[in-house]
């Protein structure tokens, strides 16, 4: 492998297939399963995309950012529908962080006066 | 992101408003295989027409918008508009034939000074008439009639309408576009268009905003039918998904955004063997403002001729015209593209 200067590569995002290079059962597997999830049920394909453009921002991971932003306007979402994705993905981060905040008041109560 | 609409290339003296410099772009970019490779391989080399069951018009470059993507270079500043003599042409060549629908085109085709007797002969003839609509033109002083005069001839509205927001549909078409767009809509809806059950049909047509394909036809509908009722109180019929072809402003857009090279290979990765069989070229003519003949509104802005000795709307011989190859380039590949698009919407 050639020295890199940095983790990310946007390249790298076609090159995802190449997981199946070793154990293709494994990948074929995962494969198949992720074509399935996504595939037009309860809910649509727009709303899966959505959904996964929040969950992309939630995890920070750039390579879903950029492919469920293309996905998201190739399904016929717009910028207002993919904001308010991402405010939900924000939405929750935030508000995960502040109901911990219940749990510090728990130690607090235990442990002072 | 650059959101202002310009003149046309034309009025600008750009190169691009030039045919020959559209292709050469176009060829310049490297893909996988060109478009009669294929058309080969879904065993469709040569491309000939099934039976024509439409005639198109295009009764101009004349229009009040200058929407960022068009393919005609249309705008306020463009004066091709066909004249009552080349629609007689038509009128014959349609009392002729069995062709029972005409799809009227532009620019705006509402500005031409003769589309409202064009309308009434076609009507007369028993035709069905389409008028592809930018809804703008409904809004402006000398034309606010048209509504009733659209309704009275049962004439089915073909609307342009990019998205159910502000944000897109003026990106694309112009400051102001949609609020223009949704006051139309509400009157076409006022005298029965969209209501179902009056026959007054109301199409809506959407272009994506950008350099992707668009949405799943029947999912976008669904949602486009719920919230433009819930947002406006505005009720359609069908809902039209077009992809954007790689010509005339919309290729100006994507070489000045660096996104051609991808849109283009995007566009042959994507190409789809089920939707030749449905492609427009196939049971379309198109007729240019000043009687030229064309496979489709598409090759006529790229000039690119019937390949047959009618060439002509005046020379119009259905038999002899049934033979023919139709004319391919690159372009093409937008037709054919995920679930294809043609006059019609998504052709799969």
């Amino acid at each position: 492998m050639h020295p890199r200067p940095h983790y990310f590569h946007c390249d790298d995002l076609q090159r995802f297939p190449e997981i199946g290079e070793n154990r293709s059962d494994l990948a074929k597997k995962f494969f198949d399963w992720y074509a399935a999830v996504f595939a037009e049920g309860a809910l649509s394909v727009r709303e899966k995309s959505l959904i996964a453009l929040a969950v992309a921002h939630a995890v920070q991971c750039p390579y879903c950012i950029e492919a469920y932003s293309k996905e998201a306007l190739q399904q016929g979402a717009d910028l207002d529908q993919m904001t308010e994705a991402v405010h939900v993905a924000a939405a929750i981060r935030g508000g995960s962080s502040l109901v911990h905040g219940v749990q510090m008041r728990n130690h607090v109560e235990r442990l002072g006066m | 992101m650059g959101r202002r609409t310009l003149p046309s290339l034309a009025a600008r003296e750009s190169p691009l408003s030039s045919p020959a410099t559209q292709l050469a772009r176009l060829r310049a970019v490297p893909i996988d295989r060109e478009f009669p490779e294929a058309l080969a391989r879904a065993e469709h080399w040569p491309l000939r027409p099934s039976r024509l069951e439409i005639l198109q018009i295009n009764v101009g470059k004349v229009c009040n918008q200058t929407c960022r993507h068009c393919h005609v270079d249309a705008g306020p500043d463009r004066t091709e508009s066909m004249s009552r003599e080349t629609m007689e042409h038509c009128l014959r060549a349609l009392a002729g034939t069995e062709i029972r629908t005409v799809d009227l085109t532009g620019g705006a085709p509402e500005l031409n000074p003769h589309f409202r007797w064009l309308v009434e002969q076609l009507r007369s003839l028993g035709l069905h008439v389409m008028d592809r609509c930018n809804l703008t033109v409904l809004e402006t002083a000398p034309h606010r009639s048209l509504v009733e005069f659209l309704a009275h001839h049962r004439v089915e509205v073909v609307a342009s309408l990019p998205s159910v927001r502000a944000l897109g549909t003026d990106r694309q078409r112009g400051e102001g576009v949609f609020e223009a767009s949704i006051a139309a809509l509400k009157r076409l809806n006022a005298v029965g268009y969209g209501d179902g059950g009056s026959g007054l049909r109301l199409v809506l047509v959407t272009n994506p905003v950008g350099a992707f394909l668009p949405g799943n036809q029947a999912s976008l509908q669904a949602e486009w039918k719920r919230e433009l009722f819930r947002l406006h109180g505005i009720r359609f019929d069908a809902l039209y998904t077009l992809a954007n072809l790689p010509i005339s402003r919309f290729l100006e857009w994507l070489e000045g955004s660096g996104n051609l090279e991808s849109y283009l290979q995007h566009l042959v990765q994507a190409f789809n063997p089920a939707t030749v069989s449905g492609l427009m070229c196939r049971n379309t003519l198109s007729v240019g403002w000043d009687g030229r003949l064309y496979d489709c509104d598409f090759n006529q802005m790229l000039e690119l001729g019937l390949q047959s000795s009618i060439g002509h709307i005046a020379r119009f011989d259905v038999a002899a015209l049934e033979n023919r190859e139709i004319r391919v380039a690159r372009h093409c590949f937008g037709c054919t593209a995920g679930a294809g698009s043609s006059c019609g919407g998504a052709v799969t």
